[in-house]
């Protein structure tokens, strides 16, 4: 049973500016309405996306520009905010896990871009995320060389940090974290990071600098402030939980009395 | 040509201690004088950049997501195979090679393949001491398991999502040296073009994404981590925008193309829906260790299930066909990709397929869960069932999954030497982009080992051996060879844009991957390759007169970028239908029709088919000239693949 | 070996760096939000006294002691600062997070995924806010500055603050103000116990389900019973 849907997608063809010091400038851009016949339950979100895609531009019109690529839930590039929520109605998927049965003949669907201070709009749904990239270079990793010759089995993690460590890392860098949260805050995005490497003893050494200048460059990309209301973690494709946070916030406190950085 | 392979003299376990010993070195201080191009930032490109970078090279790094983090390494599942011997199973070095070779139905370069065993110890180490949480027993100690039909557990996997830890492992390798300075980082940046200076690889051209502007990096050296042309099929488990661009466009300068034709075609993939099915999933090979795979022995049977009138619950068994436990008695459900995905699309073509396009055959949990129970099944493959059920709205807990072949892996790409140089000096390639490793089929769990073995572990001793040669000056963007180049793009773009016609980009992708689907796909034979041949010339003219791009290069523009991908996969398509059809044996993920034994296996010709093909582009509309690289076996003895 | 790469910068004070990180100012949220917890605890003990059935004498002792023990006079200072500074940090952290998303979606669905009391934390403050204000002009200024009526008590002379809190809850409209005053510290309490804990990092399997259950306690329970009050005394002024 094919579905008839009215989409109503955000167009922006000018990008929003973000300058060196944080002052934001909008691209402006707005929701523009569509009607999309034959659409299969069995499509995924994306797949009726192309769908409609394929149809502008037989109508000489500009497809909708959104960013996408694995198509299989892990490589995080895909970022829409459908019907009021970050990747959709479904809990623990992304948006091109999303499937059209999630939805009813006849449904009117809401389409936007992340939105944040931070990630500023390129064009249409895509969103810049740079920032994210930035956080990482700060101080996510552990400072070793290719050539390490120490044998793998010369750290044994116990299963259940291991396990946890993992539950952390399994973060996709979608964004959907600082979509969901009403302050754009990019704490579970962090956190995640932070916390997989204060848990490993690999992250160890470095566990307090890191944890300092990750934070200090959130704040520095205009992210909010963390205040619980724990939507990222319920929005999280990835189901990570809130502890991470509360780890972060005990690495910090901890890494800001103790370190000997003045 | 004379192609130099370079593979080092000595017997096989010292060829590579000796070879790095005799490689030239650039003292540490001389390092910054010399810049290098990584273009691709998934495992090859990403390992390699950091590494260099950290040896003191000035990198710059290019891809065309968002970020490097997003490179399609991080769809990987299973594992990656290490000769760890950890479990005290029987594996070591040579097993480990000579399972690849094996595997490979003996159409790889030993000495390659040797190198690979030896350095993927090291690998495990590296990523470990980087922090990725691989999988752990209750000791602590590293978990393996048994993967792809492998008679030992050498593979190291971090739940279904090893390639995302090693990527991110590799990524924050690469942030940190984005951090120092040392690798300059573009991405949203697209190759479209390697600039050549005296015969030699200088620099890359490439279109800015976002701007649509075009512009020359030079270097002294670049390095092409690109990955796969596996989406020639349109439909694949590869991520939209994985492409062949930057390969293909390294041929038309000059790269031989070896083994286009080898294709690996993936058993368990989720099965095709409809028309507006845009990719495949992949479903970890890992499920056929406790899975079953099986059709209905009758076709009614099989038509009922198709039509929504049965269930795979209400088949008996002894009505059952569970056709890789028949044919194969000692690998049963274990057997080669190759060999599981030709026999799944055999009983799917005598009928007995059970999705309602007739292509998908039964994967069976429910005598696992009845031996292991649902909690042991739900721990091994909860992540896997779960994708399963958004995907397909089916509870493979209850019911039986459906899969089918996709196509997934191209052991084919670009030539290259011990050195991973490929035959245009100071041009490299890395990972799925060439072609050294996996012979004509590659192995579960040995592309992240082959990636990371060669970004980590090959190339920063092997590029310094060709940068010792070269003098410290940098060749300006604008020499006449960058801004010849540049025009060319310009024009290859504008070119697309000014066509103006009525078939949309999709449409001849879609084209473009049936032909290669149905011709030169899972079984070939020589009459059907022809026809393609006709008829993919067709449609590249007709890609010529009437694709559809909408906008300017000026500016964000989706459709211009996947067009240029689409007419460079149009030609590569045919040059696989030419090797595909110059190649008169089976071999691995390439299948003739014409060349199985009695029982419909694959039937080498070692006697005048132990080469690689490699291919030279000699200008439109010209055919391409086939050097053969001749390959020597001298520590394996070539036998016929059985897995009964 | 590559230098380490990215000095942290340099501020000129790290304890001020802290706590002006996005990080460090939801300490300052909690530290006070916690200490204001507990002075509602202790100010909910004395309030309680007022339903002794002596006519107020109980009461009016035990405000007689508050008033006048030092150690009392100083946490009552601190009470003020930290109430300021809740209230000053949570204007400068609602304003910033604004700003950190310029652009609102147009349409938007947060209960999907967050809790009303977890969005609605800086109105509930206002509501609590405004209420502060006429609760310190009806009580504190009134025995601070007001005239106010003696009693004699074995031969010692109280403020009969009971007489007035006695007047006041005579007066349904103040009751009412009060009741749903108490509400909205219902629902503040409600996200804001448990989140001071995390904020503090305080997130564990053992101990988080106890500090949620008895946060939902606590939030229920204190405000049940300072509402309470007013109820029962204007049932009382009207027998």
């Amino acid at each position: 049973m094919n579905m008839k849907l009215t989409l109503k997608i955000w167009r922006q063809s000018k990008p929003d500016k973000k300058d060196a010091k944080g002052n934001f400038t909008p691209g402006g851009g707005k929701m523009e309405t569509y009607a999309l016949n034959e659409v299969s339950p069995d499509m995924s979100f994306l797949e009726m996306l192309d769908v409609l895609n394929e149809k502008l531009v037989k109508e000489d019109k500009e497809p909708v520009a959104f960013d996408h690529d694995c198509r299989e839930g892990i490589c995080g590039m895909c970022s829409m905010y459908i019907n009021g929520q970050p990747h959709g109605p479904d809990r623990g998927i992304t948006t091109c896990q999303l499937h059209m049965r999630s939805f009813k003949d006849g449904d009117t669907i809401y389409i936007e871009p992340w939105r944040a201070k931070a990630f500023p709009v390129i064009k249409d749904l895509m969103v810049d995320r740079s920032a994210f990239d930035r956080i990482i270079q700060a101080g996510g990793y552990v400072s070793v060389n290719t050539g390490v010759n120490v044998d793998a089995n010369e750290i044994p993690i116990g299963k259940g940090i291991a396990d946890k460590a993992f539950d952390a890392a399994t973060c996709i860098g979608c964004g959907a974290c600082v979509a969901a949260c009403k302050n754009a805050s990019a704490m579970l995005f962090v956190a995640a990071k932070v916390s997989q490497l204060a848990l490993l003893p690999q992250g160890k050494p470095e566990r307090k600098a890191r944890v300092e200048k990750m934070v200090a460059q959130m704040d520095e990309e205009g992210f909010g402030a963390c205040t619980n209301t724990g939507a990222c973690s319920a929005e999280c494709p990835k189901g990570i939980s809130l502890e991470h946070i509360a780890r972060m916030n005990r690495e910090y406190f901890g890494a800001k009395l103790t370190s000997e950085r003045v | 040509m004379k192609l130099d392979s370079k593979v080092p003299e000595g017997p096989l376990a010292d060829k590579w201690e000796r070879h790095k010993f005799n490689l030239k070195l650039v003292n540490p201080a001389n390092k910054r004088k010399y810049d290098v191009i990584v273009v691709g930032t998934g495992l090859a490109g990403a390992s390699a950049a950091a590494s260099l970078a950290e040896l003191g090279y000035n990198v710059k790094a290019f891809c065309f997501q968002d970020s490097p983090r997003r490179a399609h390494s991080i769809a990987a599942q299973g594992g990656i195979n290490a000769a760890k011997n950890y479990q005290n199973d029987g594996d070591s070095i040579f097993r480990l090679f000579y399972d690849t070779i094996k595997g490979g139905d003996y159409r790889a370069r030993e000495a390659n393949v040797y190198r690979l065993a030896q350095v993927s110890v090291n690998i495990i180490d590296q990523c470990v001491a980087q922090g990725v949480p691989f999988a752990r027993e209750y000791g602590g100690l590293l978990d393996n398991r048994s993967f792809g039909g492998a008679q030992v557990s050498r593979t190291f996997y971090a739940r279904g999502q090893t390639g995302q830890q090693l990527l991110l492992g590799a990524y924050s390798a690469l942030s940190r040296q984005v951090a120092t300075g040392k690798v300059q980082m573009f991405p949203r940046t697209e190759m479209l073009d390697v600039v050549l200076v005296d015969g030699k690889a200088r620099g890359i051209v490439v279109r800015n994404l976002v701007t649509g502007q075009i512009e020359s990096h030079s270097a002294h050296a670049v390095l092409l981590c690109t990955g796969g042309y596996g989406n020639a099929y349109f439909l694949s488990t590869n991520a939209m925008g994985s492409n062949v661009t930057a390969a293909w466009r390294a041929h038309k300068r000059g790269a031989l193309f070896a083994n286009p034709c080898y294709v690996q075609i993936h058993p368990t993939c989720i099965p095709v829906t409809g028309d507006h099915q845009s990719k495949l999933t992949l479903m970890s090979e890992s499920l056929r260790n406790d899975g079953r795979v099986w059709v209905p022995k009758k076709v009614e049977d099989a038509e009922a299930i198709r039509k929504g009138q049965k269930r795979a619950e209400d088949i008996n068994e002894d009505e059952r066909d569970y056709f890789l436990e028949r044919k194969y008695r000692s690998f049963g459900n274990l057997v080669p990709r190759d060999v599981a995905s030709r026999n799944a699309k055999y009983v799917c073509d005598e009928g007995r397929g059970v999705a309602p396009t007739g292509l998908a055959v039964y994967l069976d949990f429910r005598d696992a869960i009845k031996r292991d129970g649902m909690k042991v099944i739900e721990a091994k493959y909860g992540n896997l069932f779960q994708m399963y059920e958004k995907i397909t709205a089916d509870n493979p807990y209850k019911t039986a999954m459906k899969i089918y072949p996709a196509v997934h892996y191209t052991m084919g790409g670009l030539w290259v030497d011990y050195n991973l140089m490929t035959n245009i000096p100071g041009l490299y390639a890395l990972g799925e982009a060439n072609f050294s490793d996996h012979g004509a089929n590659r192995l579960g769990a040995s592309a992240l080992m082959q990636g990371l073995a060669d970004g980590y572990f090959v190339i920063p001793y092997t590029l310094g051996d060709y940068l010792a040669t070269l003098d410290y000056a940098k060749v300006p963007t604008d020499h006449e060879a960058f801004r010849a180049t540049e025009e060319e793009v310009k024009k290859s773009v504008q070119d697309l844009l000014d066509v103006k016609g009525s078939k949309t980009v999709d449409e001849f992708h879609k084209d473009l991957g049936k032909l290669m689907w149905d011709y030169c796909g899972m079984s070939r034979n020589a009459e059907g390759l022809k026809l393609a041949k006709e008829k993919i010339q067709e449609l590249r003219q007709e890609f010529k007169n009437n694709v559809k791009v909408l906008g300017t290069n000026d500016e964000l523009n989706v459709t211009l970028e996947k067009a240029c991908r689409v007419a460079d996969f149009i030609e590569l398509g045919e040059l696989m239908i030419d090797d595909a059809l110059m190649r008169e044996e089976s071999c691995g993920g390439h299948f003739r029709e014409e060349y199985q034994t009695e029982d419909g296996e694959a039937k080498r010709d070692d006697d005048n088919f132990a080469f690689v093909a490699n291919w030279e582009y000699k200008g439109e509309n010209q055919a391409e000239v086939m050097h053969k690289e001749d390959l020597v076996f001298e520590n394996v003895k070539l036998t016929q693949r059985s897995y009964k | 070996m590559s230098a380490n790469p990215t000095a942290v910068k340099q501020k000129p004070n790290w304890l001020i760096e802290m706590l002006g990180s996005t990080i460090g100012r939801k300490l300052m949220m909690a530290l006070t939000g916690l200490f204001l917890i507990l002075f509602l605890a202790i100010h909910l003990a004395g309030n309680l006294q007022l339903l002794v059935p002596d006519e107020g004498r109980t009461f009016n002792e035990y405000a007689e002691f508050m008033g006048h023990n030092k150690l009392i006079q100083i946490v009552s200072i601190l009470n003020f600062a930290f109430i300021i500074i809740h209230i000053v940090v949570s204007i400068i952290l609602t304003r910033y997070n604004r700003t950190a998303r310029p652009v609102a979606y147009a349409y938007n669905r947060a209960s999907a995924n967050s809790s009303w009391a977890s969005r609605n934390m800086i109105w509930l403050g206002m509501i609590l806010l405004i209420f502060l204000v006429l609760h310190l002009i009806n009580f504190w200024a009134k025995s601070k500055f007001g005239p106010i009526e003696e009693v004699v008590y074995e031969g010692r002379t109280y403020h009969d603050l009971y007489a007035i809190v006695k007047m006041e809850f005579a007066n349904p409209l103040i009751v009412g103000v009060y009741v749903l005053a108490m509400a909205g510290l219902a629902y503040h309490l409600l996200h804001g116990f448990q989140s001071a804990f995390q904020t503090f990092g305080v997130n564990h399997v053992k101990y988080t389900p106890i500090i949620q259950s008895f946060g939902l306690l606590f939030s229920i329970l204190v405000p049940l019973l300072f509402a309470a009050i007013p109820i029962v005394m204007y049932v009382q002024s009207l027998l």
